[in-house]
């Protein structure tokens, strides 16, 4: 019984003394915020921001800050990180301007209490235990934040990097070229030869060059991943032929035991589109031997 | 359900209709094999296009078949494998090897004429 009551005492006295706060950081606002933004320019963290952003911005962050004390509730801190985040990522603000902005900020409110409550020990222990846990997890929410932003920029690029390295590109009726750049792991074969069978299927291609001269390497993953892909293909009834095969790559597939018996290969891209034409059926003949120069007929 | 067989001059076309049993194929396959001599066919195309999944008993039979069917004397095309179908097709390690394949029934037909050119079994 008795317990519980010093147990109400302590949660009342509390309540006050995190009123007592907020309290305090409205009415030292005007000073503290100034102080917080000399800190940071002396810092250098506010580097390319004009007057009126750091007016408005350091406003609307110390308010929200007091309000996460006051109240215990973090959402306008979350929003409001996330759109700083998606703003600071745009405008190429460092993560460490932000983070060391906060950073100071927390000092500016940590020495505030101190100057206050310099006299009396025991208050000033119970005003950090108030304090602390409330910095700490906005800090950690707006880190948070960053990160999320950094990391869906990330996965935007690498999808745009996907889509951009698999071209399939149609040379003549019923003839493909797929030239592959870059490392191929298993993803992207799996990627690469799903786009390769459609574009089949829509253009009625018959003959699929694959170039592979921009592979910087290949071992016995790749190796299969290609079989794999010539296979399929000729399960829809196309024939591939490989291209640009290296003289190092040509080595290791040999040291590797893989069996490419069955591939159609051919030295470079000229000689594979050369024998895609013979498989078609079609003759490249040259008309009149031409000047080295292309006119820009003018109509 | 059993599979139409459509007689197209001096071809047989197998035009599959819906997903097929373990039995319905080894009915086509067997129906195949006969109807090849009685009709002195020269090429049979089966028509996969509705298949949505080619399993390695699909797969076996249609080789069987292709194989029976070219012991008396005729060519088998397999028509319209669908890109999903053929990935996990190549993925499972199921192979049609010597069996040969083409787009859809056109290509097949295609195919068929330029292979039997030469062919003058009936002058």
């Amino acid at each position: 019984m008795k317990k519980e009551k010093t147990n109400e005492q302590a949660n009342k006295s509390s309540a006050e003394l995190r009123q007592e706060l907020v309290d305090h950081f409205r009415e030292k606002r005007e000073l503290l915020r100034q102080q917080w933004v000399q800190h940071m320019t002396a810092k250098g963290l506010l580097a390319g921001l004009t007057r009126e952003d750091i007016e408005t911005e350091s406003i609307t962050i110390y308010d929200t800050c007091i309000v996460c004390l006051e109240t215990g509730e973090y959402d306008g801190a979350r929003t409001y990180a996330m759109r700083m985040a998606e703003r600071g990522v745009l405008r190429g603000m460092s993560t460490e301007q932000i983070i060391g902005g906060l950073l100071t900020l927390r000092d500016v409110y940590g020495r505030s209490l101190f100057e206050r409550y310099q006299h009396d020990m025991e208050r000033l222990s119970s005003a950090l235990d108030i304090y602390e846990p409330v910095a700490n997890k906005i800090l950690s929410i707006v880190a948070l934040a960053f990160v999320a932003e950094r990391e869906k920029i990330v996965r935007q690029q690498q999808e745009a990097i996907r889509e951009l390295s698999t071209p399939v590109l149609q040379v003549r009726d019923q003839m493909l070229i797929l030239p592959i750049i870059g490392v191929i792991d298993t993803h992207r074969a799996r990627q690469l030869t799903e786009q390769l069978l459609r574009t089949i299927r829509t253009s009625r291609a018959k003959v699929v060059v694959i170039d592979i001269t921009g592979v910087p390497g290949v071992d016995s993953k790749v190796a299969n991943h290609l079989v794999q892909t010539v296979d399929a293909s000729q399960l829809m009834g196309a024939t591939v032929i490989v291209t640009g095969i290296s003289p190092e790559i040509a080595q290791t597939l040999v040291t590797l035991g893989v069996d490419l018996t069955k591939m159609n290969t051919v030295g470079d891209l000229q000689g594979g589109i050369e024998e895609a034409d013979h498989l078609l059926g079609y003759r490249v003949v040259r008309e009149e031997p031409g000047n080295g120069f292309i006119h820009n007929k003018k109509v | 359900m059993s599979v139409p067989i459509l007689k197209q001059g001096d071809y047989l076309i197998a035009s599959v209709q819906s997903e097929l049993s373990d039995a319905d194929l080894l009915k086509l396959r067997d129906d195949l094999v006969s109807r090849v001599g009685e009709f002195r066919s020269r090429g049979v195309i089966v028509d996969v296009t509705i298949l949505d999944v080619m399993d390695s008993f699909a797969t076996r039979t249609l080789r069987s078949m292709a194989h029976m069917i070219m012991l008396r004397g005729a060519k088998t095309v397999i028509v319209g494998i669908q890109p999903e179908v053929a990935f996990s097709m190549v993925q499972l390690g199921l192979k049609l090897e010597s069996v040969a394949t083409a787009l859809d029934l056109e290509e097949g037909l295609a195919l068929l004429d330029s292979q039997t050119k030469g062919d003058t079994r009936r002058g």
